[in-house]
């Protein structure tokens, strides 16, 4: 494939008329072996593109859902070089739907950043989201990413000020991440009704990206409400939860996919 | 050996290519509002009067500087001065941070103190003064610590701080400063975190150090009094490194003082169970900045090892990281049984019980003082006194004794 067009994935997205829905699975979970397979139905079930989370020992920006399965990974062995191998594995069945990597900085600075970048542009990777990573210190990773054409995704908070969110936008590639509520990572109550006034203040100010939220979203209810401030959603924790209950029941992986069947619906009802 | 070190941290607090703020965004405005406090603090003589004053008034300042002459005939050679920490209230030099930190909470209105704590003395220096300015205090620590550090914890909650154990990850003080990172993210809009050394992300490093540097500029005075000369020799213990800034700071600029901070390197630099950073870690990000890390090849942080909970800890101070490239600072590494051996010297000879943490400073003086000269004058800073770890010492001491049986 020509970088051009891998480059572009994540636009393509954006141009499209209708809300995005962004599913993360943390790399290796539930299974290694489940991994690859579970990408490909969670997409055919409606993800518009996918986060792979890369395990952390320190996952500070984390819950508890995401810490676990972060361990888990760590446990089977799980580290980049596998991460860069099922992407490409990915890339083999499906070279249209964007896979965003979500760490922390330190994995991606032992790698080597430049290695870094290069893999993932070589195995198909489009964006790269760090949640100890910001603005002002984007440099340590960003020039290797702007050089090779991998997206390094910014995270906007509700404590950022519109001075913030104006230059994280500037800054930001891919899209914005905007995180919805103050706290880390996990399914919550009532995230949209704490979000709406952030979301107002960022959809005003961020015009040179997409603006996706995550962080808490754990129903529709939350997904559709949230959607009339942002161009897309993306849900983590509460999908890492659901695997977690149902696997590894025979039909677990139907499991997940019918309920990511059932969000999708009702999020493309919000967009028509 | 450079005399004239730049000014540190730089604007964005960097030592060298060491520190920074490696911090979810939702931290970094909470972040700028501690700097403009703190920026707006220095130039106010009454927040350091008010400082100052709980120094003297409250945590029993100036410490004496104790000449040791028991411990100088038995190496029989420079002079040997403990700078006595143990004697701050509270039993450990954490107090003169805790208070400071405590103080810029207080001028930012911020009325919930959020703490991590390794040994526990960090969590009751700050247990302790939000019991004195009536704050709601919130402390992590790691589960394995709260076993080992039983009285600490019972100190705690009688102060009044609601002490919540960490079972995450190796459940010691790396976990419990997740935590309490976690907590600041969740509710940064009412809690100001106070941590406890010159870890975490610009402006910490910095801040804990101004507050710490007390020791320093304490002993300099002392010394010149008593000596009517520098101290040629000063020797603390490295965690984090408050207790080492503390000291070295203010000889920094002086190229005659030799300055050594010790490192915890639990079974042996050469195992896999130390807590010996700097000579063990290669740089990395944790806890917001970047410095030497105990980390495998592929960037995950390894659990460290020490019997002292105050020194087990994967990271250390990024000014420290500056410190040991530029060569200004000698990073050496104690056992833990050379540090169970020094807590008896100690005690012994002197009748001071020290700290399992300061005891690995004294363990080095095995080294130090053959190289040294009569006219020398050495510094230990005796960072912390022991009675916490009086249950450790007794069974490592019993656990030794049956070996020999």
């Amino acid at each position: 494939m020509s970088p051009e067009k891998a480059a572009s994935r994540l636009r393509l997205l954006a141009q499209r008329p209708r809300s995005v829905l962004g599913l993360y699975v943390t790399a290796g979970f539930p299974d290694p072996e489940a991994s690859l397979p579970l990408w490909h139905r969670l997409v055919e079930a409606g993800a518009d593109f996918l986060e792979i989370g890369v395990p952390f020992s320190d996952p500070l920006a984390d819950g508890p859902t995401i810490q676990r399965s972060s361990q888990q990974a760590l446990r089977r062995g799980v580290d980049l070089g596998w991460i860069f191998d099922h992407v490409r594995a990915f890339r083999e069945r499906d070279s249209r739907t964007p896979i965003v990597l979500m760490g922390y900085l330190n994995p991606i600075l032992a790698y080597g950043p430049e290695a870094f970048a290069r893999q993932a542009r070589a195995c198909g990777v489009d964006g790269v989201i760090v949640a100890d990573l910001p603005l002002e210190e984007r440099s340590w990773i960003g020039e290797a990413l702007d050089r090779i054409g991998v997206d390094l995704v910014l995270l906007a908070a509700p404590t950022s000020s519109e001075e913030r969110l104006r230059r994280i936008d500037q800054e930001s590639r891919g899209f914005v991440y905007a995180v919805s509520v103050t706290g880390v990572t996990g399914a919550r109550q009532d995230v949209a009704r704490q979000a709406m006034a952030f979301l107002e203040r960022a959809r005003s100010v961020v015009r040179t990206n997409p603006l996706y939220v995550g962080f808490g979203i754990a129903t529709a209810e939350d997904a559709r409400q949230l959607l009339s401030r942002a161009d897309g959603i993306i849900i983590g924790s509460a999908l890492v939860e659901r695997i977690e209950r149902s696997y590894p029941e025979p039909d677990w992986i139907e499991q997940i996919t019918s309920w990511v069947r059932t969000l999708k619906k009702e999020i493309l009802h919000v967009a028509s | 050996m450079t005399t004239a070190l730049p000014s540190q941290p730089d604007a964005r607090g960097r030592f060298g290519p060491y520190g920074g703020r490696f911090v979810p965004e939702t931290l970094i405005p909470a972040l700028e509002e501690l700097e403009a406090a703190y920026a707006s603090a220095c130039q106010d003589p009454a927040f350091w009067d008010a400082y100052r004053s709980l120094l003297a008034e409250y945590v029993g300042r100036p410490t004496p500087l104790t000449y040791a002459e028991r411990l100088t005939a038995h190496f029989g050679r420079g002079r040997i001065y403990l700078k006595r920490e143990d004697l701050c209230h509270t039993g450990a030099h954490k107090i003169n941070n805790a208070l400071g930190q405590v103080l810029l909470a207080l001028r930012m209105g911020k009325r919930r103190i959020i703490a991590e704590t390794g040994a526990g003395q960090h969590g009751v220096a700050t247990a302790t003064a939000c019991a004195r300015f009536g704050l709601e205090c919130v402390v992590y620590m790691g589960a394995r610590d709260m076993e080992r550090q039983r009285l600490n914890v019972e100190r705690m909650q009688l102060l009044g701080a609601e002490v919540r154990a960490v079972r995450s990850g190796s459940a010691t003080l790396k976990d419990a400063t997740n935590e309490a990172i976690r907590d600041w993210v969740t509710n940064v809009r009412t809690t100001f975190y106070v941590i406890g050394s010159v870890v975490g992300p610009h402006p910490y490093p910095r801040l804990v150090r101004d507050f710490q540097r007390i020791i320093g500029d304490e002993v300099r005075e002392q010394m010149l009094r008593r000596e009517g000369r520098l101290p040629t020799h000063l020797v603390a213990c490295v965690g984090g490194g408050s207790n080492a800034i503390g000291l070295f700071y203010p000889f920094l600029q002086e190229p005659s003082v030799q300055l050594y901070g010790v490192e915890a390197a639990g079974l042996g630099l050469d195992t896999d169970h130390t807590a010996a950073t700097l000579s063990r870690g290669r740089p990395g990000v944790l806890h917001g900045a970047y410095s030497y890390l105990l980390q495998t090849p592929d960037g995950q942080v390894l659990p460290a090892h020490s019997i002292s909970a105050g020194l087990d800890y994967p990271g250390v101070g990024p000014e420290h990281s500056y410190l040991r490239d530029i060569r200004r600072v000698h990073y050496e590494a104690a056992t833990d049984s050379e540090a169970l051996q020094a807590v008896r010297l100690l005690t012994r000879l002197e009748g001071i019980l020290p700290a399992l943490e300061t005891a690995h400073a004294i363990a080095f003086l095995n080294r130090l003082m053959p190289e040294t000269n009569p006219e020398d004058l050495i510094v230990v800073n005796c960072s912390g006194r022991g009675d916490k770890d009086l249950a450790t010492i007794v069974s490592a001491f019993e656990e030794a004794e049956e070996d020999v049986a």
